[in-house]
Order: structure tokens, then C-alpha cells, then sequence
């Protein structure tokens, strides 16, 4: 019914070799509940692809499947060439060191400072880094976040703004190759929400990351977007640039980007 | 044509319906099967705890951080509850034993239950409900909170580092603490004899130990590792396995402390049934 998805299928051939994950026919249900039903994609290397959706429509359902928290029920991901689901837990250990995974809920671990909670996922992931490069590195992404004053307090000191930015911080500072970003602006005013998105296409220059970003704020799709997908009832529902959504007629799409 | 022909449409339907059946009939078996999914679950979480007990990176700092929250932060409890309990028990046994004339077996009667029976078991349920509690809380709000799964994405496991830890420190912990309570506890004793007689500190010790033997003491010592390590996985598991939304905390924390105060009393009777096969 939409050309756009059928164009994309075509380039999407054509990069294949350049696509970072690819998913195909992926399909997840909890109980009777199908939330996946068909979902083709793929993530070329260095792009941002926003994903947009309703609420519930299985955004972060996805990119948990991309990492392996979630099995899928049907369907093949292959993350950097492998296919994730073959992976013995070496393998997915490996790999899961290359991606960077910014939860919705920020998932900061609450025993631990700002400082402990970067050097968390830093000193097991970059083993050859010693404490003081290690500390040169939180200062520098903490300052990226706009919190360098933060290091030594617990989450439950925080906001909830800034507990998002904190969680950013702890995503990047492992410099991975594939972000996946589960709604970083949600929650922020417009004016850190643009700094954000700011940060975000920092990164992607920076390190040439490729990344998905899941969100609801247009805001931050038109900063950040290289291609946008929109899904709707577990399927992939439309596809292309900033520009084609803006000039839809579907009033699916039109009522996300008024 | 092909999607208006009413016979394909008919046949769709019941393909559905009968999907749909089937799909009932299935989730009401797992519901009659849920019990011996859970045992099973049980015992694959136990073999993902020895294999990544014996694993290379163990996490050292995070074990000594667990030792500490055990052993040191149960102290003034056990300590109270461990000094009464030798108190309550002299004053309570007292008059029969002046009854039958035989005050100075006391000293050597309070030991011998406290160190069998009354120390651990009495240490352990504290500890269930204390401990038991306090880690399936932890845990069941880091996996509500995705903070488990997301120390799984930065390559960590979370098996390694929450639950490994945790469960070897209960159990090199609470037996310490056990030992703790028991001398605490005839400490109490020594104070409760003081109050009605006039027993010096050290006569009360030899008495006590008089009576005190080795097999007292090796069968309280072992048991009383088993405690430390079901209270350790019980409430671990419970945490670990906490359901979505803020409220599988409190179900979890309560169904540790309940689920390892039970286990607690089941070990002590099997103990307690191998101890009396053995001599
Ligand atoms: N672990 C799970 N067990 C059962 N159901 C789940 C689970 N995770 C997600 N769901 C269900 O899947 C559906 C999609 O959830 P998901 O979190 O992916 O939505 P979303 O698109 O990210 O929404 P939002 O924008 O609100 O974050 C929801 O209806 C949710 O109830
Ligand atoms: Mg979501």
C-alpha cells in the first residue's frame, strides 16, 4: 500500500553489505499478546534511523530483541554479520561490548554513585584503560551530558531528567559502534532536549556510530534523523526521509508530525 | 475472487479458531504444570550458580562489599537476640533444675542447646528474615528497574556478580554469625545464673564446656553452612525472578523470607536425622 516501503526494500539490497543489523520477518508475542508481527529492517552503517510508534506498539521490545534480552519468537537478527541467535554466551558477550543500550527507564544502578555507575560498564569493557584515563573519560562524557557536577551523587539524588543524562552518559562512554537509544529526550525541557539530540549527532560523527533511536518527540526526530520508520499494529508501516512523513497524506503519520 | 470464495473463508476461520483453542489449551497446561516448572527453574538456577561459581572472574570486591553487609550489619542484632535467648533459657530451666538438685548441671545443659539447636536455628530465621528479605528486595527491584538487564548489555553477568557473591558470602557469613550468637548466648546464660546465684565467669565457662563435645558442635557447624547457603539462594532467586512492575518487590522480599524460613526448618530436621543415624 505505501511505495515508500517497497522503495526501501530495494535500497535495502543494495546496502546490504553496509547494514549493521538486519532483521527479517522478526515476530514476538508475550502470551496471547502479539507485539511483533512482521517487522523488516535494517540499520546502515553510520546512519540515525528514528523509529517512531504509539505507546505499547513494541518499540522497545524491538531493540531488546537486538541485544538479546528478549527471545524473539520468529525471525532472524544479524548484528555486525552474526546472527544473534547462534551466539553461545561468549559470542553475545562480545558483541553486546560493541552495542550501547540507553534504557527507557534509565536503569541506573542505585547502590552506586555517577562515578561508579560509568566506571561500571568502562573498566569491564575497556580492560586496558587505567584509573587515571578512566577518570579523564567520565569527566569528559559527564561534561557532554551537562552534569560534570553530579560524579559523587547516588540516583536517588537526582532528577529525572537528569538521571536520563546520566544513563546517556554511561551508554557513550564505552564508545560502542551501535547505539540503541530508547527515548532519550523523553522527560527533558526543550531546551536540554536539544542539546541531546545535539549530542547524539556528536556521537554519530565522532565515533561514525550507527545508531536507532526510539522516540515521540518529533523535536528530536527532525535533529537527528537520516530515515524514519514508523511502525504500527507489530509491522513496519511506513518508511523514508524526514521530508516524506512531513508531506504525508496518511492521517496515521500527519497526526504524529503536527 | 479468491478472497470473496466463502468455503476458503470458512476454512480460515476455523484455522483461526482452532489456533486460538489450542493456544488455551496449552496455557492452561503450563498453568497445571507450573509447579514442576518452578522445581525445574529452581535447579537450573542452582547449576548456573555452581558453573559461574567456578568460573575465572570471580567478583572479589563485590564479595567482600557482600560480606560486610551480612555479617557485620546482622552483628547487633544477633547480638541482642543471641544474649537473651541465654538469659531466657537459664531462668526458664532454673527451678527444675533446683528441683531435682542438680544446679550445676545447668551451665552444661544451656551450652548443649544453644550450640545443637537453639543458636542456629533460632540465628538462621533471623537471618532468613533479615537477609532473606533484604536480598530479595535488592535484587527484585534492580530486575524491575532493568538494572540487571542492563548489566547484562555491558557484558556483565548477572549471575556472577549479584548472585555468586552473594550466596557464598551467606554462606561463610552466617555460620559465623551462628558461633557469634552461641557464645553471646552463653554469655546471657552466665548473666541469667548470676541473677538467682553466684557462679564466677570463669567456672560458669568450664562447666559449660564440660559438657560440650566435639559432635555437638561438628554437626551444628556443618548444618549451619547449608543455612547460610539456602537463605543465599532463596532469597536470590526470588529477587532475580521477580515479576514486571513495582509490586513483584514486595511479593519476592515476602516469599524469600517465608520460602527460606521453611527450607531453614526442613534442613535442621534432615540435619538433625543424620546427626542421630551417625552416632
Ligand atoms: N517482558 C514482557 N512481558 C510481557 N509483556 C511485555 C513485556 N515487555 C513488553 N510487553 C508488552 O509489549 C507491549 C509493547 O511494549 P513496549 O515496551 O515495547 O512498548 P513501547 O512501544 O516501547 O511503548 P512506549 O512508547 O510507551 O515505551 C506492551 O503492551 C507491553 O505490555
Ligand atoms: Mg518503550
Amino acid at each position: 500500500m505505501n511505495t515508500p516501503q517497497t522503495n526501501s526494500i530495494e535500497n535495502a539490497s543494495k546496502n546490504r553489505d553496509k547494514s549493521v543489523i538486519e532483521i527479517k520477518n522478526l515476530k514476538k508475542s508475550f502470551g496471547d499478546q502479539e507485539v511483533l508481527q512482521n517487522i523488516t529492517l535494517n540499520l546502515i552503517k553510520g546512519e540515525n534511523l528514528v523509529v517512531l510508534g504509539k505507546s505499547g506498539s513494541g518499540k522497545s521490545v524491538l531493540i531488546k530483541c537486538i541485544v538479546r534480552l528478549l527471545n524473539p519468537d520468529e525471525g532472524v537478527i544479524n548484528v555486525l554479520g552474526e546472527n544473534i541467535s547462534t551466539l553461545n554466551t561468549k559470542g553475545l558477550s562480545t558483541l553486546r561490548q560493541k552495542i550501547g543500550f540507553l534504557f527507557q527507564s534509565g536503569a541506573l544502578y542505585d547502590s552506586m554513585t555517577v562515578k561508579q555507575n560509568l566506571e561500571f560498564p568502562l573498566r569491564r569493557i575497556k580492560k586496558n584503560l587505567n584509573d587515571k584515563e578512566i577518570e579523564t573519560k567520565i569527566i569528559e562524557v559527564l561534561e557532554n551530558v551537562g552534569l560534570a557536577d553530579a560524579l559523587h551523587k547516588i540516583p536517588s539524588q537526582l532528577s529525572g531528567g537528569m538521571r536520563k543524562r546520566i544513563s546517556l552518559a554511561r551508554t557513550i562512554v564505552v564508545d560502542p559502534m551501535i547505539m540503541l537509544y530508547d527515548e532519550p529526550t523523553t522527560g527533558l525541557d526543550p531546551i536540554t532536549s536539544d542539546e541531546i539530540s545535539a549530542l547524539i549527532n556528536k556521537v554519530q560523527e565522532k565515533y561514525k556510530t550507527s545508531s536507532i533511536i526510539i522516540t515521540h518527540d518529533i523535536r528530536c526526530a527532525h535533529n537527528t534523523a537520516n530515515r524514519i520508520i514508523m511502525l504500527k499494529d507489530g509491522e513496519v508501516y511506513m518508511e523514508g526521509k524526514v521530508a516524506d512523513f512531513e508531506n504525508a497524506t496518511d492521517p496515521f503519520i500527519q497526526s504524529f508530525f503536527q | 475472487m479468491k478472497e470473496n470464495n466463502p468455503v476458503l473463508k470458512a476454512k480460515g476461520f476455523a484455522t483461526r479458531q482452532s489456533l486460538r483453542i489450542s493456544e488455551k489449551t496449552i496455557a492452561k497446561k503450563t498453568d497445571a504444570n507450573n509447579y514442576l516448572a518452578d522445581v525445574a527453574d529452581v535447579f537450573l538456577f542452582l547449576s548456573r550458580i555452581f558453573k559461574e561459581t567456578f568460573s575465572r572472574d570471580f567478583e572479589f570486591k563485590e564479595f567482600l562489599r557482600q560480606c560486610f553487609q551480612i555479617g557485620y550489619k546482622t552483628l547487633p542484632l544477633i547480638s541482642i537476640i543471641g544474649a537473651i535467648i541465654g538469659l531466657v533459657l537459664t531462668i526458664q530451666s532454673r527451678p527444675v533444675l533446683v528441683n531435682f538438685g542438680a544446679v550445676t548441671m545447668l551451665p552444661g545443659m544451656v551450652a548443649v542447646s544453644l550450640i545443637r539447636e537453639m543458636g542456629p536455628v533460632i540465628t538462621a530465621l533471623i537471618c532468613a528474615g533479615k537477609i532473606g528479605s533484604g536480598m530479595g528486595a535488592e535484587l527484585g527491584s534492580m530486575k524491575v528497574t532493568e538494572q540487571i538487564d542492563a548489566m547484562e548489555v555491558s557484558s556483565t553477568n548477572p549471575i556472577r556478580f549479584l548472585v555468586v557473591t552473594r550466596v557464598i558470602a551467606a554462606t561463610l557469613m552466617i555460620p559465623l554469625l551462628i558461633l557469634y550468637a552461641d557464645a553471646l548466648g552463653i554469655f546471657g546464660s552466665w548473666i541469667g545464673a548470676n541473677i538467682k546465684g553466684d557462679v564466677s565467669f570463669v567456672l560458669f565457662f568450664s562447666q559449660a564446656f564440660g559438657h560440650v563435645h566435639f559432635m555437638d558442635l561438628f554437626p551444628a557447624v556443618i548444618k549451619s553452612f547449608f543455612f547460610g547457603a539456602v537463605i543465599g539462594v532463596v532469597g536470590c532467586y526470588k529477587g532475580y525472578n521477580a515479576g514486571r512492575g513495582t509490586e513483584s518487590v514486595g511479593v519476592a522480599a515476602n516469599s524469600a523470607v517465608v520460602l527460606a524460613s521453611l527450607l531453614v526448618i526442613i534442613v535442621d530436621m534432615i540435619a538433625v536425622q543424620i546427626t542421630d543415624m551417625l552416632m
